[in-house]
């Protein structure tokens, strides 16, 4: 199948060169980054991770959130998920490969990465989330690809392939919940230090996943034949909007206990997000930003009438989008690290180098995702001709 | 009898380059027998090393100097300068930012302004080996926190753990930041974290750690097991606080603050 | 087969950049290295002879460094026992490198001619060389 990646409209291939001049770019800087050390980021000694890890942990979320679509589908027989359902995955694909270059590309080290594996240790994190990533890609890759291609000689998925889907749904919740281990179990970090982190993390991404869906399948009907249709975005729609009141309610959660037990530590790296601490505040005017989002794109969402309305529910998902990415591709991390273990304020912004680097692995995301959504359009495409036809 | 053992050697050597030193490793283990590598005879042991710190007998400016300048320039721990770029295994911070949460207004001055020396703890149950994914990070049966520089991967997870900001990463090459080089001891590479070691590399000469020796006094090196070891001693006889003892990470590194003589 | 056109030329361009190395290098035969044991430190030995035998050092060092290093970082074992019961403080540049202290003429002549770059001495301090 993937022949038809390699066959395409002029524009296509525009978009492919467009991607592949920005992963070079990033490559090149990568490179930089190699040679003279991690120093060429904004990371310093108190704030050891940035936006690298930041990025990791948002689209591991992006990557959870297939199963939204998965256990609709195929727990719940929702059949209108049935068109769907392969972005899903195939997004899922696109976001692990992500996730796995991000903690790649973080690691001082990266010619040891390996060493995960030689000295397996299973009181890290690390370890089992290297290992639930790299089994969850595995498993979107071969359930995505086989149930695409049993789609395209209209015959049932091979039988095989239910336990793996089966499988994929626990599996998408733990990838994500042993991502939120990596914070929730350090002491002196009080930030991250909360039982609801997890739950917390699941929620965000239970929104900003989806909600990205929504996009990509607007755009996918724009530039194809191909129309997902409008009942699977408007059931979307209503995971999105559920979804980011079970996140706002988290957040609101953190901020209570914080202000109302009155323990500095812990209400520290929300004063520093949102009003600034000892005079330092670069990330302030983001955060608002991020709540505004959230609130307009709650607004949007819970009212029938605009979620009804695809332009206002576009808007409504970029909203959703722009301000989880902030919260947690950004904030989270950062939050986290400030104030330092001496309470003393020390600031991280990412350099350019970091950013040209965060975007050439984006860019590689995407290449694989349009890469992935080309096959299964060009196969929709096909086996809808053939039903018209016949 | 080390027939056998230049025998199981030869046979690692060959597999590895078979097989690829990686999967050698992992089948070996890489570990010499007792018989072939022992513990230096003249070194010092203990069941749990510790230090006590006496902060009655700290007081110039040059007392704190001797103290840092030994334990860098001794292990080869750069300067380069910058806050951001910083590597530090030793170093002071006044009193409401050591111990954070156990200040108040109305301490004697002299306390609040007096610089406390920090180091890595060796805590009894240290965060940052719990995280490590790679084991470069891990606990000697004698309590020391010690780190395998060749085997880190610089994902800096126990830099996030360690609670105390004990850690430096190297986000560049420290070599160029020395300024004397030590020939006997390593320097690190970029990527790679590191922190305070106990000074094992002393300790199996029979030696007592850098600051310690430097210190005219103020800091005590010892078994925390031995009841008349001097650092028990010294816990007898003085109240002592640790850092952020409520996270239960149970530091080996003890202060005795003292009164308000400066 | 269509569009052999495009797959034959392919792979016969394929063929030639793989190969590259091979033309590359032909003709270039580099000498064997040979590494060289004359410095002032062994010449003063009575008895020449390293922690093992030079056959199984030659072979193996890689090994036993590595099994050094872990025995004396992981294990805090610093002695180790060579060749005839000798004891040795297990140290590559407080031990090796006091009597190998021409790293250039001794490590460094065989690794070229390998192509392997040891990462050593990324942190390991080689000894001061005089300029030959
Ligand atoms: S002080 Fe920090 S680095 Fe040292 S042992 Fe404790 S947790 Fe680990
Ligand atoms: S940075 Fe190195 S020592 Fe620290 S957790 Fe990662 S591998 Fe372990
Ligand atoms: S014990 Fe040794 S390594 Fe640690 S601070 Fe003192 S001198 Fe430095």
């Amino acid at each position: 199948m993937i022949e038809k990646a390699l066959t395409g409209s002029s524009r296509y291939w525009i978009w492919i060169s467009f991607l592949l001049a920005v992963i070079g770019v990033g490559f090149i800087f990568y490179l930089k980054q190699l040679s003279y050390g991690l120093g060429i980021t904004g990371l310093s000694r108190d704030v050891s991770w940035g936006l690298y890890i930041s990025q990791f942990t948002f689209l591991v979320g992006v990557a959870a959130s297939a199963v939204m679509l998965v256990i609709p589908y195929y727990l719940h027989d929702y059949k209108k998920f049935g068109k769907i359902v392969i972005l899903g995955e195939f997004l899922a694909v696109a976001a692990v490969n992500m996730c796995l270059l991000f903690l790649l590309v973080d690691m001082g080290q990266p010619m040891r990465a390996l060493n995960i594996f030689l000295y397996p240790t299973p009181n890290s994190i690390i370890f089992w989330d290297a290992v639930a990533l790299n089994g969850y890609l595995l498993l979107n890759i071969v359930i995505g690809w086989t149930t695409l291609e049993s789609e395209r000689y209209s015959a049932p998925p091979p039988r095989w392939v239910k336990p793996l889907i089966y499988l994929s749904i626990p599996w998408a919740v733990s990838i994500h919940t042993v991502t939120a281990f990596l914070y929730a179990g350090l002491p002196g970090r009080h930030f991250w230090l909360t039982a609801v982190m997890a739950a917390r993390f699941l929620a965000s991404a239970f929104a900003g996943g989806p909600a990205l869906l929504i996009i990509l399948s607007m755009i996918v009907r724009r530039l194809s034949k191909f129309d997902p249709g409008r009942e699977p975005i408007q059931a979307i729609s209503k995971i999105v909007t559920y979804a980011m009141l079970a996140n706002v309610f988290f957040f609101l959660l953190e901020v209570f206990t914080a202000f109302y037990s009155g323990i500095p530590g812990h209400k520290h790296p929300f004063q520093y997000l949102f009003v600034g601490l000892e005079g330092h505040g670069k990330l302030v005017p983001l955060m608002w930003l991020s709540v505004i989002l959230a609130a307009a794109a709650l607004i949007l969402l819970v009212n029938p009438n605009t979620r009804k309305n695809e332009k206002t529910l576009l808007a409504a998902c970029a909203a959703v989008f722009v301000s989880l990415w902030i919260d947690k591709g950004f904030g989270l991390i950062v939050g986290g690290f400030v104030p330092n273990p001496f309470e003393r304020v020390t600031e991280y912004w990412p350099t350019l180098a970091e950013a040209l680097i965060t975007l050439g692995v984006w860019a590689i995301g995407i290449l694989i995702l349009t890469v992935l959504y080309k096959v299964a359009v060009s196969v929709r495409e096909e086996t809808a001709g053939a039903d018209t036809e016949h | 009898m080390s027939i056998d053992r230049r025998q199981f050697l030869k046979i690692a050597g060959i597999s590895a380059l078979g097989a690829g030193t990686a999967a050698a490793n992992l089948i070996w283990k890489n570990s010499l027998e007792a018989i072939q590598a022992a513990p230096a005879e003249e070194g010092l042991t203990a069941k749990k090393w510790a230090m006590v710190i006496d902060m009655r007998k700290l007081k110039t400016e040059e007392d704190y100097k001797k103290i840092t300048d030994a334990c860098h320039s001794i292990h080869n721990v750069p300067d380069f300068g910058n806050p951001k770029d910083e590597v530090k295994w030793i170093w002071t911070d006044t009193y409401e930012h050591a111990f954070p949460g156990q200040e108040n207004e109305y301490l004697p001055e002299a306390i609040k302004e007096k610089p406390f020396p920090l180091l890595c703890n060796h805590c009894e149950n240290p965060p940052c080996v719990r995280v490590c994914p790679t084991q470069a990070t891990f606990k000697r049966q004698d309590g020391i926190v010690m780190q395998d520089e060749h085997r880190c991967i610089g994902c800096r997870f126990c830099m996030a753990a360690c609670p105390f900001g004990a850690r430096s990463f190297n986000y560049r090459d420290p070599r160029p930041f020395i300024k004397e080089k030590n020939p006997e001891y390593p320097t690190r590479t970029k990527g790679v974290v590191e922190k305070c070691t106990f000074c094992t590399e002393r300790l199996v000469k029979g030696l007592m750690p850098a600051c310690a020796e430097k210190s005219n006094g103020a800091i005590a090196f010892g078994d925390l097991k031995d009841p008349n070891s001097e650092v028990r001693k010294l816990l007898s006889a003085n109240y002592t606080i640790r850092r952020k003892q409520e996270l239960g990470t149970q530091p080996s590194v003890f202060y005795i603050i003292g009164g308000s003589e400066k | 087969m269509h569009d052999a056109g495009k797959i034959i030329p392919g792979l016969i361009i394929f063929a030639a950049i793989v190969t590259f190395p091979f033309y590359y290098n032909m003709g270039k035969a580099v000498a064997r290295p040979e590494p060289k044991l004359d410095t002032p430190a062994i010449q003063e030995l009575k008895e020449k002879q390293c922690v093992e035998s030079k056959e199984f050092m030659r072979a193996n060092h890689m090994h036993l460094l590595n099994q050094w290093r872990d025995a004396v970082v992981r294990d805090g074992n610093n002695v180790y026992m060579g060749l005839g019961g000798k004891k040795y403080t297990m140290s590559l540049q407080n031990t090796c490198m006091k009597c190998h202290s021409n790293k250039k003429n001794f490590c460094d002549s065989c690794h070229k001619y390998v192509a392997v770059r040891p990462y050593c001495w990324d942190c390991h301090i080689a000894p001061k060389e005089s300029k030959l």
